[in-house]
């Protein structure tokens, strides 16, 4: 016998499968497409040459000399912005949230102001400055890391305040502070490994920003793997969209990784407040 | 004193904001009131006016509302059928990972993708073409042009849609779908009278934030349009590169600002519409 | 009073022979449930005993895999949630949030079609008589958790439900809101008169609230029957020791009678072990403690709960006994006095030990 109730859930079901399955074709099919494409050999047929070119980097830096600039660039950028983004991140909303609460909405709100500065604006405002940067520290490709540092803000503060919003950094501090830890020991000990996945979220954020930034790169004339790419586009079709798929399949399996962190953290919250 | 001293530990992250985020935001908010010689002008502002910048707002105005509300009505139908999945279930991580990468990382992939499944030699182009006789590039070759910018741009937006709405389809209690039905109500009451309204301000602002997304976006449209600069980043692009506009340096901040301006709009919008949802659906 | 509810005379409920399966799971295994006209009962037992999914397949959110729903002789297997008039009171959560408290009574009643005056007065009424009449215009978020279920119950009410259904209403709240609103709710289900399954897994709720308490068990009810009897004569051990606080104690049965601390005390249930070695399960207001500094056990804690306290005794093979006291008592019986433990000669269960 089936009862209402369950014909009912059956009917929802199907509607979900059909809804998820349609758009899962429609949204992978250019991903196919950009795989088939990269494979295409003479004649119609199937090779993977491309790939094992993309893998090959002896051979690759010498074929697409620019290409692999780029890829290096992208390589030290992802690690820079990273590192800068959770040294000057992680400290100061810590401090904020222990020491100097009022300024939170202040910190919150330059945090997420880029938000709302479209990229391509930024980078209008960010030429003369970085003028002054080519003077203090040169014109390498690697200063992009202050820029993308800002574009990070955003994804990074947000992960971190989600972290921090779900511990009590407060009395974990005062509680350590009382068992005379110093600031650092505090920092360091106590609330650092509270907070490791949300730290991890934000470097991961971080890491797909930085692989996919295009617009700064390109129009401050810095190498990075994405610029490096639309310029083969051209030329060399082939091995820039295998290796713009690779960055995004790359991106893809960092935030698939990160649901994971994520999700316990969730669970560990919804077990305290049940108990 | 200790106070004083607190506030050091701020000091090292708003000196770098400062050099980093507010001075470029000032320079082009101040940098579109003077010209070449750094006095005082209002011609970058009423340059704005021009016939071909207007047009270039317009075309963008245009362009990002038309995917935002596309964007929006096709992911939050997609958000809903995620929901109704377990919030730890595979299904949901890979398509919430997904919609992250395709909505805020692809940028230049995407067009590539696009070239590669309906650019002239494209995957579904030789497909109809060969197989069915459907040439879609019969009426002119309209992939690097505006019709092609909305459906590249529809890609990223749906992705978006879902990520801004799940929240909001997640506060939405079971309880009060079974509260309306023993009350008495169908499904279309439910829709109607309850998840209906308070889904709406959700839905409302994050159409809004799909908008500023789209609004704001480069990357895309720079690898994707060959020829001349259709919307209002393209243009900035121009302004910012091309010798031809000499001693107009400062119209790309001018248009910079006219950004800023509709997008900051935009977006408090959202905030507003943002934190009633919050209201109801924590 | 000043609410002029239109007393509905109530309805007999009868559930026969329910199963329902969720995986592995035997949620419900052949409950058999008759409710009379206005009667309230309520399910007890503890999580996963089935008695929330009982009331859901009542209330028609979900489906039995066998057996009959009759609510007033008419089988409603076939009626779906929204045509079977249920009202019904969620454990928290379930007032709509961008409604007014009002709003929310009313929604039932738009749904019916009445017209705006009638449905606002008929809503102010029931606010009234929930108590929360002053709070008609407070949004849900601004209401305490106490609140929200009083407004909650009035919104299942307005609708003039054949039955009334309490999931677990009073879960979530403080202790002495939950007193509170439980009173509340057997007076008002008194006046309205509507037949009410009540659902918890608290034996004092249900004790204090239901006109019978049928205890459930893995998908059965177990004992079903006045809270008196429910309490004095548990038919096994299991109704025994969840409700109420029970001694456990080694004992001997012997004669259809159990040997406990050289007392011989008679059986509620002959039986269950016919003779050997058993445990017996004796309230606490059944254990009396004197202070006698020749007794074999030792006062180890007090708790003042009122009139009455309960006091915590030791003996020497460590079985721990609590008995209840009269608080005056108390002074005589600091933590750390020895004292004698004797046993009132009333009925207790037995189990096999």
């Amino acid at each position: 016998m089936a009862g209402l109730v369950r014909r009912r859930a059956r009917r929802q079901r199907v509607l979900r499968w059909v809804i998820v399955t349609v758009l899962s074709i429609v949204f992978l099919l250019p991903l196919v497409a950009l795989l088939e494409f990269t494979t295409r050999g003479p004649g119609g047929t199937l090779t993977w040459d491309t790939w094992r070119e993309l893998f090959d980097f002896q051979q690759l830096s010498e074929t697409y000399p620019v290409l692999w600039t780029g890829m290096k660039a992208s390589f030290w950028l992802v690690l820079l912005s990273v590192a800068l983004t959770l040294v000057l991140l992680v400290p100061t909303v810590v401090w904020v949230r222990l020491r100097l609460p009022r300024l939170r909405r202040l910190v919150e709100f330059v945090c997420l102001l880029p938000l709302t500065i479209p990229a391509i604006v930024l980078v209008v405002g960010l030429a003369p400055v970085y003028a002054w940067v080519v003077y203090f520290v040169g014109g390498s490709s690697l200063t992009l890391t202050f820029a993308y540092t800002i574009l990070a803000l955003p994804f990074a503060y947000r992960a971190i305040d989600t972290g921090l919003s779900a511990i009590d950094v407060r009395t974990l501090a005062e509680a350590a502070r009382s068992l005379g830890a110093g600031w650092a020991t505090v920092m360091w000990r106590v609330v650092l490994p509270n907070i490791r996945s949300a730290v991890l979220s934000a470097a991961f954020l971080t890491v797909a920003l930085v692989l996919g930034e295009f617009t700064i790169a390109s129009l401050l004339n810095r190498d990075n793997v994405q610029v490096a790419i639309n310029q083969l586009g051209k030329s060399s079709a082939t091995i820039s969209f295998a290796v713009s798929l690779a960055a995004l399949v790359l991106a893809f399996v960092l935030l698939f990784l990160l649901s994971f962190a994520g999700g316990k953290r969730r669970r560990s919250r919804r077990e305290r407040t049940t108990s | 004193m200790s106070r004083r001293r607190d506030l050091l530990g701020v000091v090292p992250f708003l000196v770098f904001v400062g050099i980093f985020l507010i001075i470029p935001t000032l320079v082009v908010a101040i940098g579109a009131f003077l010209d070449d010689q750094n006095r005082v002008t209002l011609d970058n502002v009423t340059a704005l006016a021009d016939g071909y910048i207007v047009q270039a707002f317009v075309r963008s105005i245009v362009l990002s509302a038309v995917t935002a509300v596309l964007g929006a009505v096709i992911g939050a139908l997609l958000g809903y059928a995620l929901v109704t999945a377990r919030p730890d279930s595979v299904v949901r991580r890979v398509v919430t990972s997904a919609c992250g990468v395709l909505a805020q990382f692809g940028g230049v992939t995407l067009a590539f993708a696009f070239m590669a499944t309906i650019g002239l030699s494209g995957f579904v182009t030789l497909f109809l073409r060969d197989s069915l006789g459907i040439d879609i590039f019969a009426g002119g070759v309209w992939l690097y042009d505006l019709p092609g910018l909305v459906l590249v741009y529809t890609y990223f937006q749906i992705p978006l849609m879902v990520i801004v709405f799940l929240p909001a389809l997640d506060g939405i209690r079971p309880q009060w779908r079974e509260a309306t039905e023993s009350l008495g109500g169908s499904t279309w009451h439910y829709w109607r009278r309850v998840a209906g309204p308070l889904l709406a301000p959700a839905f409302i602002g994050s159409t809004l934030l799909l908008f500023a997304n789209a609004f704001s976006a480069y990357a895309t449209a720079a690898a994707l349009v060959s020829q001349g600069s259709p919307i209002v980043p393209l243009q900035i692009r121009s302004a910012l590169t091309s010798e031809v506009l000499l001693g107009r340096e400062n119209l790309g901040k001018a248009m910079a600002l006219g950004m800023v301006v509709v997008v900051a709009v935009v977006m408090a919008l959202y905030a507003t519409l943002q934190r009633r949802t919050s209201r109801w659906l924590d | 009073m000043t609410t002029t509810t239109a007393v509905s005379t109530g309805v007999a409920v009868r559930l026969e022979n329910v199963s329902r399966r969720f995986g592995d799971l035997q949620a419900l295994d052949g409950l058999d449930l008759d409710m009379s006209p206005g009667e309230l009962v309520a399910l007890l037992g503890p999580s996963g005993c089935g008695k929330t999914t009982a009331l859901r397949i009542l209330a028609g959110l979900e489906d039995a895999d066998s057996g009959r729903i009759l609510v007033g002789g008419k089988d409603i297997a076939n009626v779906p949630v929204n045509r079977r008039d249920m009202g019904m009171v969620f454990q928290a959560y379930s007032l709509f949030p961008h409604l007014t408290a009002v709003e929310n009574v009313e929604f039932g009643l738009r749904l019916r079609r009445q017209s705006a005056a009638a449905r606002r007065r008929r809503a102010r009424d029931m606010l009234d008589l929930v108590g929360i009449g002053t709070h008609a215009d407070h949004y849900p978020q601004q209401l305490s958790g106490g609140q929200q279920q009083r407004v909650a119950l009035a919104r299942a009410l307005a609708i003039q439900p054949q039955v009334l259904l309490l999931d677990e209403p009073l879960s979530a709240l403080d202790a002495k809101v939950r007193i509170q609103l439980r009173d509340e709710i057997r007076r008002i289900q008194l006046e309205v008169g509507t037949t009410t399954l009540f659902v918890t897994h608290d034996q004092e709720e249900a004790l204090a609230l239901a006109d019978r308490v049928g205890v459930m068990r893995a998908g059965r009810l177990e004992q079903i029957g006045s809270p008196e009897d429910i309490y004095r004569s548990p038919a096994t051990g299991f109704v025994a020791e969840f409700v109420g606080l029970s001694n456990r104690f080694a004992g001997h049965v012997k004669d259809g009678g159990v040997e406990v601390l050289d007392t011989r005390l008679p059986l509620m249930n002959p039986g269950a072990v016919s003779s050997g070695p058993a445990t017996a399960l004796v309230r606490p207001e059944s254990v009396e403690v004197t202070a006698d500094p020749a007794g074999a056990g030792r006062v180890v804690a007090v708790s003042f709960l009122g009139p009455l306290s309960r006091v915590t005794v030791t003996l020497p093979d460590d079985t721990l006994v609590v008995a209840q006291v009269s608080s005056a008592r108390l002074a005589d019986l600091p933590p750390g006095t020895a004292v004698r433990v004797t046993l009132l000669p009333v009925p207790v269960v037995v189990s096999a030990a």
